[in-house]
């Protein structure tokens, strides 16, 4: 059962500088699924991710051509504000980067600055952005305390209930799971599982295992070209391209 | 098998064990049925016994060939091609000691036989035999070479055996109408011809295993004709 | 050459060189410690409570520093009022809104030359530019200015330091949050950088409160017995005090108690303006670790 794309690319290159990180990138992100990005290192698997929330428009002299859309719209259209697509496309990146602030407050932070003022609507979101990230049992008692007193695991968990306390539509994980333990990856990949219910999630992930546990899309990524996409179960049991073969198999020429 | 090796050297070599194993398992069944017949033609008892007690080692190849896969499967989490051969391994594994029974059965009925006269020289059987034998080699081959086209040619050679064994069937019910006393003769003969039937089914299943493993379109329980798509 | 002889080569060239390194440092403690037990020595004698409280009398051989130590106070909080902000600020356009490129490298050797320009030369500008030119006269206005200035380097220098070690992990928790750029700027980068800036502070302090030369034209008194009513005030301040009694009085021999005396002022007033400055780092750096 095919959902609607939420997020298309169509024909993106990405440079640099004088660097072609992605070249003609043209795939369809559907709402509601968990799509997987892999690939080996360089292989522009982050970069593709980071182009989604326009968060590569941090870097100085890069470069999009092509088309980003998101629900129809192109997001490098000059007058979009990427402020306002982040708010919509959330991100957990690599290691977990909690503020260092109240747990509490690292929710709050930005409902606040959009403009959630008082304190029952934000005690509500908070509650219930770490009910989601099942996180609210373990901290419930612990809201003031400092988030960099938490386990790795939990850091983690609590940036996903920062991105979720947006309430995005999107949420794009950079490796979310790679500096944490196998028990912690596992509830995070648990998470994943039931937060696409309500998201559209699209993570990048170097753990191959993972990506065939999480997600119902792989694409495979191989010098900044997409060389396979489609269902998971394809991909690893029976991928059409030799090269998606060999990585997924571990032959690496 | 392909250009690029593993970057595990170790997991390399435990899939080129397993690769190795089915070849030796597989020649050992071909040697078997190829003794069977050997004997059945020959009337040789003693050959027969041989055989019997050589499907021990048979029966202990296939068990060492299933943990090796299982502990592949344990240890490496196969995907894609490998997870095919494993998956495909496993099955062949399967196949090949089946066919090991079928044959301690046959020689089961070639001991018998040697107490009865011989109903009439044997023709079709042999051929049986043969193309039985010539499946196997070449449902392995395919697997070796990563042959989808030989493993399609191996199931339509499963009409064929079904043919022969229709016709020997049929032989064999004239002389039973002709003569009872010749019956419990038939219906042993019938028998090796029905384990022979047997014998190629196993080869198509290894041949359509190969088909899996090469394509990943899984096609047992079609037509022929169907598979060959 | 065997292999033992060579081992004891090596050893004692490391010995060698940690001896020399070990007696710098030794050479380095003694000096300040020689200085301080110098100041202590020479200027004890001459604090009491009235020379702390009350103007000097007697054409300045008598009395207390009191009006100087105020000044210094409004001197060197007013060169903080002055360069904090406008450093920092400039901290911040530099590290996290211009474009590195060619503009950015201009303003950094800008920065780097004007800490290397002699304090006389900022009193001279001082004089030209505010005194004069802005007719803000010989005052506390115009000293807290040229002092702010006189600072602004370090000011810059350390409060870019502090930014660029906030990690940019959390500028992009905070981007990717659809936070806007000032925002992350003032809630997280900020806050995060404020032990780092403090540092900066604590060093401009120290070289505010003691500079001679930047004060001389701009803001000091050779004497006012009256505390300053406004920043358009002259003032009497703790370094020009010591100069001017150490050279131009005509009982050099005799103010020498005040001269240390006074001295040993200037170096409490500043450790304490920095100590204040150090345990305000010290609880912020506490709260926010990471």
């Amino acid at each position: 059962m095919k959902n609607q794309p939420i997020i298309t690319t169509k024909n993106v290159n990405f440079y640099y500088g004088a660097f072609q990180a992605l070249t003609d990138i043209t795939m369809d992100f559907e709402r509601n699924r968990v799509t997987a990005l892999i690939g080996p290192s360089g292989c522009g698997k982050s970069t593709l991710l980071r182009l989604l929330n326009r968060m590569n428009d941090l870097i100085d002299q890069t470069r999009v051509e092509g088309e980003v859309l998101f629900e129809g719209r192109n997001i490098y259209e000059p007058d979009v504000d990427p402020v306002e697509i982040r708010k919509r496309i959330g991100m957990v990146f690599q290691k977990p980067n909690p503020f260092p602030k109240s747990i509490y407050n690292n929710i709050t932070y930005a409902p606040r600055l959009a403009g959630i003022k008082s304190k029952e609507s934000l005690d509500a979101l908070v509650e219930d952005s770490l009910k989601q990230a099942v996180l609210w049992d373990e901290v419930k008692d612990i809201l003031g305390r400092s988030a960099m007193t938490l386990s790795g695991g939990q850091q983690q968990r609590l940036c996903i209930a920062r991105a979720l306390a947006m309430k995005p539509d999107v949420l794009l994980m950079d490796e979310p799971t790679s500096a944490l333990d196998p028990i912690s990856t596992a509830k995070i990949e648990e998470l994943v599982d039931e937060l696409k219910e309500s998201y559209t999630i699209i993570i990048v992930t170097h753990n191959m295992q993972q990506a065939a546990r999480v997600s119902e899309y792989t694409g495979f990524f191989y010098l900044g070209k997409l060389i396979e996409f489609g269902l998971t179960e394809k991909i690893f049991t029976n991928p059409d391209i030799k090269q998606t073969e060999d990585y997924i198999t571990g032959r690496f020429g | 098998m392909e250009e690029l090796r593993h970057t595990s050297r170790e997991y390399e070599k435990e899939l080129q064990e397993i690769r190795d194993g089915l070849l030796y398992l597989g020649a050992k069944a071909e040697k078997a049925l190829e003794m069977v017949m050997q004997a059945l033609v020959g009337r040789d008892a003693n050959l027969a016994r041989q055989i019997i007690s050589a499907d021990d080692e048979i029966d202990r190849l296939d068990i060492d060939l299933e943990e090796k896969c299982i502990r592949i499967l344990a240890l490496r989490q196969p995907a894609a091609i490998d997870l095919r051969f494993i998956t495909t391994a496993i099955k062949i594994t399967g196949h090949l000691e089946r066919i090991g029974d079928m044959v301690v059965n046959m020689a089961e009925k070639v001991i018998i036989l040697n107490d009865f006269p011989q109903l009439k020289p044997y023709i079709d059987l042999p051929r049986m035999g043969e193309i039985s034998r010539e499946m196997i080699r070449n449902s392995l081959d395919a697997m070796v070479h990563q042959d989808a086209k030989l493993a399609v040619k191996v199931c339509e050679e499963d009409a064929v055996m079904d043919q022969l064994n229709e016709q020997i069937f049929r032989e064999l019910v004239t002389f039973m109408l002709e003569d009872p006393v010749k019956i419990q003769v038939c219906l042993y003969i019938m028998q090796i011809s029905k384990s022979l039937e047997r014998i190629a089914d196993h080869a198509e299943g290894i041949a359509d295993m190969v088909v899996y493993m090469v394509t990943g379109r899984i096609i047992r329980h079609q037509s022929v004709q169907a598979k060959d798509t | 050459m065997n292999e033992q002889s060579l081992m004891k080569r090596r050893y004692l060239k490391q010995r060698a060189f940690f001896l020399i390194v070990r007696l710098s440092a030794l050479v380095i403690t003694l000096a300040l410690v020689g200085i301080l037990f110098f100041l202590f020595y020479n200027g004890l004698g001459a604090i009491s409570w009235d020379f702390l409280t009350l103007p000097p009398t007697d054409s300045m051989t008598k009395g207390g520093i009191m009006p100087a130590i105020v000044g210094t106070f409004y001197l060197t909080i007013g060169a903080i009022i002055v360069a904090l902000p406008l450093g920092v600020a400039s901290a911040i356009y530099l590290t996290e809104y211009a474009k590195q490129g060619k503009l950015i490298r201009v303003i950094r050797v800008a920065v780097n030359c004007l800490a290397g320009v002699p304090s006389v030369v900022f009193g001279l500008f001082g004089l030209g530019f505010f005194v004069v030119f802005l007719r803000f006269g010989s005052s506390i206005l115009s000293g807290a200015l040229t002092l702010g200035i006189l600072i602004l380097p370090t000011i810059i220098g350390a409060s870019e330091e502090a930014l660029k070690a906030v990690p940019q992990t959390f500028r992009e928790a905070s981007l990717a949050l659809g936070v806007s750029k000032w925002a992350t700027i003032s809630r997280i980068v900020i806050p995060s950088a404020v032990p780092g800036i403090l540092t900066g502070s604590i060093l401009g302090i120290g070289r505010a409160a003691g500079e001679t030369a930047p004060i001389m034209f701009t803001a000091a008194a050779f004497f006012t017995a009256v505390l300053p009513k406004s920043v358009f005030n002259e003032v009497m301040a703790l370094p020009y005090h010591i100069y001017v009694l150490a050279t131009a009085g005509t009982h050099i021999e005799q103010t020498r108690p005040i001269q240390y005396g006074t001295a040993l002022v200037l170096i409490a007033l500043v450790l304490g303006i920095d100590l204040v400055a150090i345990v305000i780092r010290s609880v912020i750096r506490r709260k926010k670790r990471w």
